[in-house]
């Protein structure tokens, strides 16, 4: 294999960027992983796209818009229903300033 | 020996638009709801909910767009910002990087140095995040999503900036433009427009820029006048000594009047923008854009120079007037109902902001029937009311919109014409005041000053000054 895609400091700033804490082996599983991934994805380098136009939506449908009008009522307990915990019918999460 | 330093400023500000639903879903986007009322599945990330456009949204960023000199990119789209943050449940911000709305773009300002014009990078169109609150007692913070998926434009500047002062021109400029579109009432202090900083130092005449930081959490313009006073003084300290400034985050801290750096973690820049596959393209029709075209307002400056022609006011009074769309629209109500423009620009700017001034309103919270301050003028140059009584009517008006005939009737304000009274009022003061009767006799024709004041004061100030001169001549 050449050089190394997911080196040491790529690994530690997609820790951050993730909010990961892994351990060593989970660590050296997880660069290996994305090493593959990303050799496989290279291959579509040796296609020649230069007069192909960038495809923005796999559907060929522009401006799908809704008028400016309330359609939703109170959405309080659904919505909540799906807080793993909640105070005062707000969603409680660790301290973040 | 020592340096002159160059402020260079460019602002990131954010416009929350004042439509009725969230950019992509139809929850109401009105302000002081209950915490999580407002929410759907779309707007608190639930995966498998799709968004969908609001159409006023981007009608709104075309006109203000438009209003800014800027190119518009018919064809543009949305991207996904990643990021994670408990404000932003989906775990990414539906934002516009690679073709936003609107680019290329100027404003020009007014500052005690003249005229400059500051130059616009980009608009586009994005989704606000919940808001989080933190909570004492259990030590951990709580969110409320109403705000998330409200509608916002950001407007990016070119680094065109050189003093707090134009950044302030910058802001009112824009703020002005929004208020007249009607697209946003823009209010720091409530988080409707928000401004971030970016600054950064260098050396007078250099063309290099220095490395800028951006600064966050600015609510008011005094805030931000002392932040880049402060900020500015900060990197030129670090440069004096020999220090870097480095390219960082900082967040300001209105109690203590000074910013502090993020934490580096908050502040990994790396958004791996990418398309979003879940909203369509815009493709925005010609027809749309002469239709926004033509719906444009009259915007202050030509509103200004309107004045000054239709109605012959001072280029002061008519600039005055039209520093918001709601006064505005009041001044140009009253002036055509009393047909008196220059006593409705005297009433609005005289006695209406010195009371708004005396209550810390804006002018926006002047609410008032047109007609009511329309009528009262007409009043007042009919006759009817002195000056002094006026003053309080119009308080009056301001304060809970009264009829002012109704009110100045029911109160006694009104003036006396009824000669009968008046003539009682005279023969009154003529028998209290022999020796000054004589006086005008023997050829003081001073003295009729002091009569006339005599029976003013008898009719407490309500009767017509050339009426009584009138009687009194004749009964002299």
């Amino acid at each position: 294999m050449s050089e190394r895609k997911i080196d040491e400091a790529t690994m530690d700033n997609v820790e951050i960027l993730a909010k990961l804490a892994l351990t060593p082996q989970e660590r050296q599983k997880a660069m290996d992983e994305m090493e593959k991934i990303l050799t496989y994805v290279e291959k579509l380098n040796e296609l020649d796209t230069d007069q192909a136009e960038p495809l923005v939506h796999i559907l060929p449908e522009v401006n799908v818009f809704r008028e400016d009008q309330v359609t939703n009522g109170d959405g309080r307990k659904d919505s909540l229903a799906n807080a793993p915990k909640a105070k005062e019918d707000q969603y409680i999460v660790p301290k973040t300033v | 020996m020592a340096k002159q330093y160059e402020t260079v400023i460019g602002l990131e500000v954010h416009v929350e638009l004042a439509t009725a639903t969230k950019i992509f879903c139809g929850c109401s986007t009105k302000f002081g709801a209950a915490p999580n009322t407002h929410t759907c599945p779309v707007c608190t990330g639930m995966p498998g909910s799709l968004p969908v456009l609001n159409k006023k949204v981007v009608e709104y960023a075309l006109a203000l767009g438009m209003a800014a000199n800027c190119e518009i990119n018919r064809y543009c789209r949305f991207d996904r910002k990643n990021y994670f943050y408990p404000d932003n449940p989906q775990n990414y911000q539906i934002s516009q990087l690679y073709l936003p709305i609107c680019h290329d773009g100027h404003l020009e300002i007014t500052t005690e140095n003249g005229k400059k014009t500051i130059r616009i990078h980009e608009m586009h169109m994005e989704e606000d995040a919940g808001k989080l609150i933190h909570d004492e007692w259990e030590d951990c913070s709580l969110v409320d999503y109403n705000r998330s998926g409200v509608p916002l434009i950001e407007i990016v500047s070119e680094p065109d900036m050189r003093t707090a002062q134009e950044v302030i021109a910058y802001l009112e400029k824009l703020r002005m433009i929004c208020q007249y579109l009607g697209i946003s009432d823009c209010k720091l202090q409530e988080g409707s427009m928000r401004a971030d900083v970016n600054l950064s130092v260098r050396e007078v005449g250099s063309d290099r820029m220095g490395t800028r930081t951006e600064m966050k959490n600015l609510n008011s313009f005094k805030a931000i006048t002392h932040a880049i006073e402060g900020e500015r003084e900060r990197q030129i300290e670090l440069l004096e000594e020999g220090k870097e400034v480095i390219q960082e985050t900082r967040r300001w801290d209105d109690n203590k009047e000074s910013s502090h750096a993020m934490r580096s973690k908050e502040d990994a820049k790396d958004y791996r923008y990418f398309p979003d596959p879940d909203l369509q393209p815009m493709q925005i029709p010609t027809e749309w854009m002469e239709q926004i075209r033509s719906r444009q307002p009259e915007f202050q400056e030509e509103r200004a120079a309107r004045y000054e022609e239709q109605y012959g006011l001072p280029a002061y009074d008519a600039s005055i007037l039209t520093q918001t769309k709601h006064m505005a629209d009041m001044f140009e109500q009253t002036a055509d109902l009393c047909g008196n423009p220059k006593k409705a620009a005297n009433w609005l700017m005289g006695e209406g902001l010195r009371l708004l001034k005396e209550k810390g309103m804006e002018a926006e919270d002047m609410d008032f029937t047109p007609k009511h301050l329309a009528d009262l003028i007409q009043a007042v140059e009919g006759g009817k009311i002195n000056q002094a009584n006026a003053k309080k009517v119009f308080a009056k008006i301001l304060e809970d919109d009264v009829e002012p005939l109704a009110y100045m009737e029911k109160e006694g304000l009104l003036m006396v014409s009824d000669s009968g009274a008046i003539e009682g009022a005279v023969d009154q003061v003529l028998a209290e005041n022999p020796k000054t009767v004589e006086e005008f006799h023997s050829g003081k024709e001073k003295v009729l000053g002091f009569l006339v004041g005599q029976v003013m004061k008898k009719m407490r100030g309500k009767a017509d000054p050339g009426m009584v001169n009138e009687l009194l001549r004749k009964k002299l």
